[in-house]
């Protein structure tokens, strides 16, 4: 009633406060379960790991393996395909960042530097546009590389985007050649 | 007490704005805001309150389990494993959810009891005290088959033990089970039937939940003197007097549920659960969850065959006899006054009810052999002698109490000897706060 | 009317007495009327109680056992080896143990199936193709799986002692009755009791009064590098100590975890309650 209200304004409010304040702390704890679920689990991140048997792969061949559930493309370059790579100017490049998890975040995306040293025939890379995850088609395109049929984004033999409305080069995951013919991904 | 006419006042714009085209915070403020209760309400009126939150619980973490669940007999094992094991937070959701369950009924079952005891199902509060019934009923339905979800040894047979109820039904009892499960016992189709249902039928108990407080705010609140609201004097605004009071009530519910989930979270379970349902081999003793316990009891308290009905229909119909006695009680009831604070002999056997339902439930996880039937048998004579003897008997044998005239009244003899509040009374609460 | 309600409370009293006269029931020696004929010795566990945690070194110990004498047996298909980490061993450690195991995987791109060494996601393989075969080779009844085994057994607490249990938070029914299993073996059966053949006698097993796994642990059978005793009594308590955490591998967490909610919910609690009197401080009721 008023004449407590009067008697000791401060305690009242202080009292109205902290509990309110306490409510809004036990809310945000009780929510964060419910979001923390949400992200990928355990499992699924121990699976993030494969290895891949390179060995049947000449020059020209290609392969797939599914990696964090998209496609990973592991290419045995041609010897033309690599040279057309290595001819790009990369101020032609419209984008002119490597995209290679290997390397630091701001490599310029030379051919070398969209592979790993010593392997340069060897493309490893996620093979999803980089536009709206479509997958792009191998070895098509003006570039001689990939082409994407959703929307027309067009990479060359590098994988780097040319043409189209993509806006990043594809993406190359963290990989390793644990032997000459042994390639782990993740 | 009856829905006066509306209080509320748009203050600001965006107010006025809503109240003419969709008055909902009219409707919040009259419900939740200026809506009088009765002046005298103790705890075991909170319950109300903590159920809603129970049901809102039980909704938002079986909405997350389900993300993770797989409902597949057989991946459904694994999968609540994988949300014990891998799923971040998912221990504890899943706990949450168990454990929730039973602490739900625990909740329901006080509020049951609450009614029982102060009379809170007579005129005119049946229809409110019906649909909290069918909100039982539900609750119930939702916990059996959430139950079977994790596809463990207790899940299954506690499965093919309920259903087979029905076959206790002459002619067309096979015909039932067969429709229930899909097959011709618990299997894949009963647990995708099952995990449907359990996810449909918590949002059927929150629209009951609407109906049952729609109702409750035509009629308002009895109380423990069992007097019906005269003057404002007796009704204080449910903001900030009942909800405050509901919030420390419900924070002492949860830390008791959250001494369950975190230290005892299998407590209340069954270690049998935990090992893959088996179709071929059945559990030394199946026992369902702790809250079916006392109408299990009843049901295989019947092995005697009595006419025409042969032990197993016998034991089914008291079972669902049982339930169907709560639906009767406002007709049961003879007594003119309410509240069994002013009904000494009814108040003796409420409490012995209470005893009898607790008992009866410690006999539904025995052994149904030796003298346990025979305890089980008169616990369940006692039981539907309570509803069918006692309670139109001593409404009309029982010279109960003198009333006071008021809530108020009450409240201010409560008070005499300490007075502690000594212009508690005069004051027009409602201009407090 | 007084009489026949007097007669009724009565009535109430001699249920509640038969009730306890029940729970006396005659106990003959060779014919038990319970299982198991012994309850579970109750150990003193690291995990138990309010703020207790697993003693890795143990839970290391426990997987040995399980490794050289469970797993010949008893499969583990919930456990993946990753998550070996929570006993405290390094990634890199993980990642060797898992390569012992041989791995069943495929098909490959000839579409047959092959062997391949263990990877940290892998989970601990069965040592039966099938439930059948594990039967099949042990007298028809085939070893439960052991990921939840310390969750999954447990005698019967009975009254009153179920209602201690909360207020002790006894939780350790399993491991309790693991260990009291393991080194229950070695006693001589009641005069009159039949053993039926290729079973063994053990007054601690649930579901009878003989199983059909032998004595699977003696002395000095595991060696421990840490200088723990090497008896069946120390084997016991470790693979317990392990398959609790097994089954059970987040309880450290929601420990820890309960103890802040329950310390948050007193504090939040007493706040409500105050403000509480406040609201109410001018109202009768």
């Amino acid at each position: 009633m008023s004449a407590t209200d009067i008697h000791d304004p401060n305690r009242r409010d202080f009292l109205y406060v902290a509990t309110g304040m306490a409510a809004v702390v036990g809310a945000g704890a009780v929510a964060w379960p419910f979001i923390d679920q949400m992200r990928p689990d355990a499992s699924t991140l121990a699976l993030a790991s494969v290895e891949v048997d390179v060995a049947s792969l000449t020059p020209g061949m290609s392969l797939v393996v599914k990696w964090r559930g998209k496609p990973v493309v592991v290419r045995n370059r041609t010897e033309q395909e690599m040279k057309d790579g290595e001819a790009v100017n990369l101020a032609d490049l419209k984008d002119p960042i490597a995209r290679n998890a290997n390397l630091p975040s701001d490599a310029p995306a030379t051919d070398a530097n969209r592979t790993t040293p010593g392997k340069e025939a060897w493309m490893v890379m996620v093979q999803v546009c980089t536009h709206l995850g479509c997958i792009p088609l191998g070895q098509e395109g003006e570039f001689g590389g990939w082409f994407c049929p959703c929307h027309g984004s067009v990479y060359d033999t590098a994988g780097r985007i040319r043409k189209g409305p993509a806006p990043e080069n594809m993406a190359v995951p963290v990989f390793q050649f644990i032997s000459d013919t042994k390639i782990r991904i993740g | 007490m009856s829905e006066g006419h509306s209080t509320y006042t748009p203050k600001t714009g965006i107010e006025r704005w809503f109240d003419a085209r969709m008055p909902l915070p009219r409707l919040v403020y009259d419900s939740f805001i200026a809506y009088p209760v009765p002046r005298n309400l103790n705890y075991a009126w909170t319950f109300g309150g903590i159920l809603s939150i129970m049901l809102v619980a039980q909704i938002l973490t079986g909405i997350v389990l389900a993300m993770h669940y797989t409902a597949d007999s057989t991946l459904a094992f694994n999968s609540v494993e994988k949300i014990m094991r891998d799923v971040n937070s998912g221990w504890l959701l899943r706990y949450l959810h168990s454990n929730g369950a039973s602490f739900f009924f625990v909740a329901v079952y006080i509020h049951i009891f609450r009614g029982l005891y102060y009379g809170s199902y007579k005129a005119p509060r049946e229809l409110l005290w019906i649909l909290g019934c069918i909100i039982y009923l539900l609750m119930m339905a939702t916990g059996f088959m959430g139950y079977v979800l994790p596809w463990g040894q207790m899940s299954f047979w506690g499965a093919t033990v309920i259903t087979s109820f029905f076959t206790a039904i002459p002619l067309v009892g096979d015909w039932i089970q067969q429709l229930l499960l899909g097959g011709f016992a618990v299997d894949n189709p009963t647990l995708n039937r099952f995990f449907a249902l359990h996810y449909l039928l918590p949002f059927m108990i929150a629209g009951v939940v609407v109906l049952h407080v729609w109702a409750l705010h035509v009629v308002g609140q009895s109380n423990p003197t069992g007097i019906e609201v005269k003057s404002k004097t007796d009704t204080v605004a449910f903001t900030p007097y009942a909800t405050i009071k509901d919030a420390f009530g419900m924070i002492v519910f949860l830390f008791f549920f959250a001494y369950f989930v975190f230290y005892l979270p299998n407590y209340l379970g069954h270690p049998d659960n935990y090992v893959v349902a088996n179709p071929l081999k059945t559990p030394p003793h199946i026992v369902p969850e702790w809250y079916f316990l006392p109408f299990y009891a009843i049901l295989r308290a019947i092995t005697f065959n009595v006419g025409p009905i042969d032990a197993k229909l016998g034991g089914v119909l008291c079972m669902f006899g049982a339930i169907a006695m709560l639906f009767l009680v406002p007709w049961l009831d003879t007594s003119k006054v309410r509240s069994a604070v002013y009904r000494p002999w009814y108040k003796l056997f409420f409490w012995l009810f209470a005893a009898n339902a607790i008992f009866l439930g410690w006999l539904g996880s025995q052994p149904a052999e030796g003298s346990y039937v025979f305890m089980a048998q008169m616990a369940t004579l006692f039981y539907f002698v309570f509803f069918l003897v006692a309670l139109p008997v001593l409404g009309l044998i029982e010279k109960p109490r003198r009333l006071p005239n008021s809530i108020t009244e009450a409240v201010l003899e409560k008070n005499k000897g300490g007075g502690h509040h000594p212009a508690g009374a005069t004051a027009a609460p409602e201009t407090k706060g | 009317m007084k009489k026949i309600l007097t007669s009724l409370a009565l009535l109430g009293l001699v249920v509640a007495g038969t009730g306890a006269i029940a729970a006396e029931d005659a106990n003959n020696a060779a014919a038990p009327t319970h299982l198991p004929i012994n309850e579970p010795k109750e150990m003193d566990w690291s995990f138990a109680g309010p703020f207790g945690t697993y003693d890795k070194a143990q839970l290391q110990r426990g997987l040995k056992v399980y490794k050289e004498v469970c797993s010949a047996c008893h499969s583990m298909n919930l456990v993946a080896f990753r998550t070996l980490e929570g006993l405290g061993y390094s990634e890199a450690q993980v990642k060797t143990l898992a390569a012992e195991y041989t791995i069943r995987d495929g098909p490959n791109d000839a579409g047959d199936m092959f062997d391949r060494p263990g990877k940290p996601s892998d989970y601990f393989p069965s040592p039966f193709p099938n439930e059948e075969a594990a039967a099949a080779a042990n007298g028809g009844a085939a070893p439960p799986d052991m990921s939840l085994l310390a969750k999954a057994r447990g005698v019967v607490r009975g009254f009153p002692r179920f209602v201690f249990d909360i207020f002790t938070q006894y939780a350790q029914g399993g491991p309790d009755y693991i260990h009291s299993l393991l080194t229950g073996y070695d006693q001589t059966p009641p005069a009159g009791m039949v053993i039926p053949e290729g079973t063994y006698y053990n007054p601690y097993f649930l579901y009878g009064v003989s199983l059909k796994m032998p004595k699977p642990l003696s002395d000095g059978q595991v060696t421990y590098d840490d200088g723990s005793p090497q008896t069946v009594d120390q084997y016991s308590r470790d693979v317990s100590a392990f398959l609790m955490w097994a089954a059970e591998p987040h309880l450290e967490d929601r420990k820890k975890t309960g103890f802040r909610v329950l310390v948050f919910l007193l504090l939040f609690g007493a706040l409500v309650y105050l403000t509480k009197r406040k609201v109410w401080a001018g109202v009768a009721h």
